[in-house]
């Protein structure tokens, strides 16, 4: 009897099983063969994430709990663990080369990529407290150590560092929350939580502990005002790693912070709407106008993922179907345009130097017509200019909110877009209006043009057919309202 | 046979048809690029005229309608149609483009295969917007021609081109983000995006005025009304001059065409409450701006200002709700995308001289330039509204139709008219006529064929419309009148429970 409770657990929760026993094996069979062999380290770690992605999608047609509650298999946390591992995958696609040339290419590189993505599957998969608190902890300790990867320099070792300490205390605030929440209702479990606010009872401390987890939470997505490790992080790590930051990471969190939300204390939304309302405007407007004034492309990215965030969290903040699929929808999108902006960036040196500044990319247009053309597409697309992906991503989030009566949110949301766009036309701008002085290097790797071919392509053609991820996302989001 | 092609479709994507050619040219043959573009464009203007011929005058319905679902899950449709009233437009993108590209044959030079491509895009997405039946399709042809035009102005612009995109592009797009909230609620409330259903779906009037400003704020950008017009200028003295042929002759319109294809039909309570405000903004706009171009030493700043005012009449004509009011600013918005796109290419003609666009440079051009100064004569007459040319069709009805409804409006608005021939004249006489002193002056050749070939057309449109306006008047009528039946259907059923009430 137990053996065989044991078995449908393993089966439940098989592809993080697999992914964690892949990891291990790589580290293995990393430190066997050494630094000199990290290529190949990676290019097994991209053919074991696919293993993982095929292994989601076997799994994915049931809806099951595992160890004893701790562990929820659903639509939803299918999606993002195949977003997820997507994301890992194409961010070390582009990393090797830029690595290799830093000579900074470690094998466990790709092995704590792996680890960081497992914990993010399994951030996406926790139906308890402790479990939550074990999966983020898992993948944020993968990205610190990620951060200062090139440990000989500066910037990079301040950054893992910054990261560490402010990510350190984000925990410490998730974990007191849960305290809170625990001491006052009694339980840790998810459905168990639920059912005890559906009485309706509820306890300032509850409150107080909701408040102190959203507060963490919004620290791991950077919502502002608890942004301020973004730019800097962004900045010192080495791009792929920023890459990665901003893609998977994010993806997770956001999944995991709705988990949170619709799952134990979806009863509770009189409480927390008004907090994640107000982290979805600071959001949106810091992402707006800090990105201004910016002149290095990376910290100009992580304002623009504050803002992306902010959007995001509009359709959190309705705390409806259409708001979580308007979410899953615009983060589906925001990691096509991510990779690809990131892929241009990762190809910026100039006589083999990594060059970062915005005005680097001046006369782009000229030296390299089609990057140009592809970096274009994801501006627009990022500030939301239709037929582009990101309009429709932000069209279904702006949908929801006007559907749950949110129209001061729209507002500002819409209208903040405005200012954002001004900075993401300043980069064609530059690219297009400027003369340049220095060309940037034309040897690219094939395989980053492929990515940024791919995901320039997919923003671009997304309009025209976008049903199959509309309706998968539509999948995804009515976990939360379908009784398992 | 050819009921069962989807005509609309193929005129809306012909274009983007070119686009793939260019890209397959070598960028040394980079002047092949303008061959493509021009053969592309006429074709797809040719294709276009099967709409004038095939129309049917007869009725108000959508004609040549498309209809292929495209997001399921959110009921939303690839839906397109003409009426009355769009089919102008389409046919004045189709027929404003091949002359673009002709106006612009030697003046660019650098990127020439992106600018065709450029325009070309930008002809597709205006001819979509135009024949969108569905409110989303049409937000994105509506939005996404920010996009070319953006990258016109920017990369082929003159000095101050940045700042000229820039404000271009976030005026627009401060105004149109409004109007997308309007959309989501407005498929919110009536459950559908199709622009026919929706005309026919009765929104509370609280509702009404509230959509009416989002959208307002939208159209008033770009049609554009005073105050907010200050882009126009700065956008078309930087742009290349078939940028600001494009700009003044289709993008404006897209305002107008909006307040007559969604404000009048789906807020009618909202468009009448607010008829204070237009005729307000709309006299403003023709008298202050008229004094405005007076003022000005920069020929293309002068145009743009007149095109301002122009546009004045056409928003007042649009909210007199009745019949010569609708079909003078019709009239009027193809007169002046016709009339205004002619006096930017006059301008262009000189700035490829010159390479300046100063008053104050020129004079005495007759003298040298006798085609020129024909040309450049007609289109000043037709700005000005001179009888026989298609300016006096288009102001006549709307002056007639605002007598209609408001006498006071239209004395304001008619000195706007003599205003409109001062400051023309005053432009004409300043560069065509006067000795000839200035030494570079003296060197300037003639119009070449392709010049002429490019005006020709123009100012037969301008006498056919201004000598018999008839052909057009007839193709919207039955639409204009729909429109304003359903009007006044709405007002009536908003006023009779009041008087039930009395």
């Amino acid at each position: 009897m137990l053996g065989n409770l044991l078995l449908i657990d393993i089966h439940t929760a098989f592809p993080e099983i697999y992914l964690a026993l892949a990891s291990m094996a790589l580290l293995l069979y990393g430190v066997f063969r050494g630094d000199g062999k990290a290529e190949e380290v990676c290019r097994l770690a991209v053919i074991l994430l696919l293993g993982g992605i095929y292994f989601v999608y076997q799994n994915q047609t049931q809806n099951a709990l595992a160890f004893n509650g701790l562990f929820k298999l659903d639509g939803f946390s299918s999606y993002l663990k195949i977003l997820c591992l997507s994301a890992s995958i194409l961010t070390l696609m582009i990393s090797v080369n830029y690595l290799k040339l830093q000579n900074s290419l470690r094998f466990e590189f790709p092995v704590l990529v792996m680890l960081a993505t497992l914990g993010m599957m399994m951030m996406v998969s926790a139906n308890d407290l402790i479990s939550v608190y074990i999966a983020v902890e898992l993948q944020s300790l993968s990205l610190y150590v990620l951060a200062a990867i090139r440990r000989d320099t500066y910037k990079s070792t301040e950054a893992g560092l910054k990261y560490f300490i402010l990510g350190a205390l984000s925990s410490g605030m998730l974990l007191y929350g849960m305290s809170l929440v625990y001491g006052f209702s009694g339980t840790t479990n998810f459905d168990s939580l639920a059912v005890v606010f559906e009485s309706g009872t509820l306890h300032i401390g509850i409150v107080v502990g909701l408040v102190f987890m959203i507060a963490a939470l919004a620290f791991k997505i950077s919502g502002a005002p608890f942004h301020m490790w973004t730019p800097d992080v962004y900045e010192g790590a080495p791009t792929p790693i920023t890459a990665f930051f901003a893609v998977g990471p994010k993806v997770a969190a956001i999944g995991l912070f709705i988990r949170v939300m619709m799952d134990p204390f979806a009863d509770l939304i009189g409480q927390w709407q008004q907090v994640i309302i107000l982290i979805s405007i600071a959001s949106m407007v810091v992402g707006a106008f800090g990105a201004i004034a910016q002149t290095n492309i990376k910290r100009l990215l992580a304002y623009s993922s504050i803002g992306h965030m902010g959007y995001a969290l509009i359709g959190l903040a309705t705390g409806t179907e259409e708001g979580i699929r308007g979410i899953i929808i615009y983060m589906t999108l925001y990691l096509a345009m991510s990779i690809g902006a990131f892929a241009i960036i990762i190809a910026m040196r100039k006589s083999d130097r990594v060059v970062e500044n915005i005005s680097d990319l001046a006369g782009l247009s000229k030296s390299h017509p089609m990057m140009a053309m592809a970096m274009a597409i994801f501006m627009f697309s990022m500030a939301g200019i239709p037929p582009l992906a990101g309009f429709l991503g932000k069209l279904y989030v702006f949908l929801s909110a006007v559907e749950a009566g949110l129209y001061g949110l729209a507002v500002i949301g819409v209208l903040s877009s405005v200012v954002a766009a001004y900075y993401y036309i300043r980069i064609i701008k530059v690219m297009y209006f400027d003369e340049s002085s220095e060309m940037i290097d034309r040897n690219r790797p094939g395989v980053l043009n492929t990515v940024i071919a791919g995901s320039s392509l997919f923003t671009v053609g997304f309009f025209l057919y976008p049903s199959p991820i509309i309706a998968a996302a539509g999948v995804a989001a009515n976990s939360f309202f379908d009784i398992l | 046979m050819i009921e069962s092609l989807p005509l609309l479709s193929l005129i809306t994507f012909l274009p983007l048809v070119g686009v793939l050619f260019i890209l397959t040219i070598p960028r040394a043959a980079d002047t092949n690029a303008r061959w493509v573009a021009l053969w592309v464009s006429l074709a797809t203007f040719a294709l276009s005229l099967t709409l004038w011929f095939q129309f049917d005058r007869t009725t108000a319905d959508f004609q040549f309608v498309e209809y292929i679902p495209w997001i399921e899950d959110y009921n939303i449709s690839y839906h397109m149609g003409v009426d009355g009233i769009s089919v102008l437009f389409v046919l004045l993108s189709t027929f404003l483009i091949p002359i673009c590209i002709l106006a612009s044959w030697t003046a660019i030079t650098s990127r020439l295969r992106e600018y065709m491509i450029a325009f070309l895009v930008l002809e597709t997405l205006m001819v979509g917007m135009f024949c969108a039946l569905d409110l989303f399709v049409f937000y994105v042809f509506f939005e996404a021609v920010l996009i070319p035009m953006f990258l016109i102005i920017g990369i082929w612009g003159g000095e101050n081109r940045v700042y000229a995109s820039f404000k271009f592009f976030l005026y627009t797009l401060a105004g149109s983000v409004l109007m997308l909230i309007a959309v989501l609620a407005m498929y919110l409330a009536a459950g559908t995006s199709s622009i026919p259903d929706l005309m026919a779906f009765n929104f509370p009037t609280g509702w009404q005025i509230w959509m009416w400003l989002a959208f307002f704020a939208s159209f008033a950008v770009k049609v554009p009304m005073w105050p907010v017009h200050t882009w126009l200028p700065d956008a078309h003295v930087q742009a290349p001059t078939a940028g600001s042929v494009i700009l003044a002759g289709v993008l404006l319109k897209m305002g107008g065409y909006g307040f007559l294809r969604f404000s009048l039909p789906i807020f009618p309570y909202a468009s009448d409450y607010f008829i204070p405000l237009v005729f307000g903004l709309s006299v403003v706009a023709v008298i202050y701006t008229s004094l405005v171009a007076l003022a000005q030493k920069d020929m293309k700043k002068l145009i743009a200002y007149s095109s301002v005012a122009h546009m004045g009449f056409v928003t007042l004509g649009i909210f007199t709700m009745n019949l010569q009011g609708i079909q003078g600013s019709i009239l009027q918005m193809i007169s002046h995308g016709l009339v205004s796109g002619a006096l930017f290419l006059c301008v262009g003609v000189l700035y490829d001289r010159l390479h300046t666009k100063e008053i104050s440079r020129f004079g005495g051009l007759v003298h040298i330039m006798p085609m020129y100064a024909f040309f450049f004569m007609i289109f000043t007459m037709a700005s000005i509204g001179l009888p026989g040319t298609s300016g006096f069709s288009g102001e006549f009805l709307i002056l007639t139709g605002a007598f209609k409804a408001n006498t006071t409006v239209t004395f304001l608005a008619a000195i706007g008219v003599v205003l409109g021939a001062a400051y023309m004249l005053w432009l004409y006489k300043r560069v065509i006529f006067g000795k000839l002193e200035k030494a570079d002056l003296k060197q300037m050749p003639d119009l070449s064929v392709r010049e002429i070939t490019v005006f020709v057309p123009l100012a037969i449109l301008v006498f056919w419309i201004g000598i018999y306006p008839n052909d057009f008047l007839e193709i919207m009528e039955p639409s204009v009148s729909n429109l304003i039946d359903n009007y006044h259907l709405a007002m009536h059923s908003y006023n009779t429970p009041q008087l039930a009430g009395l």
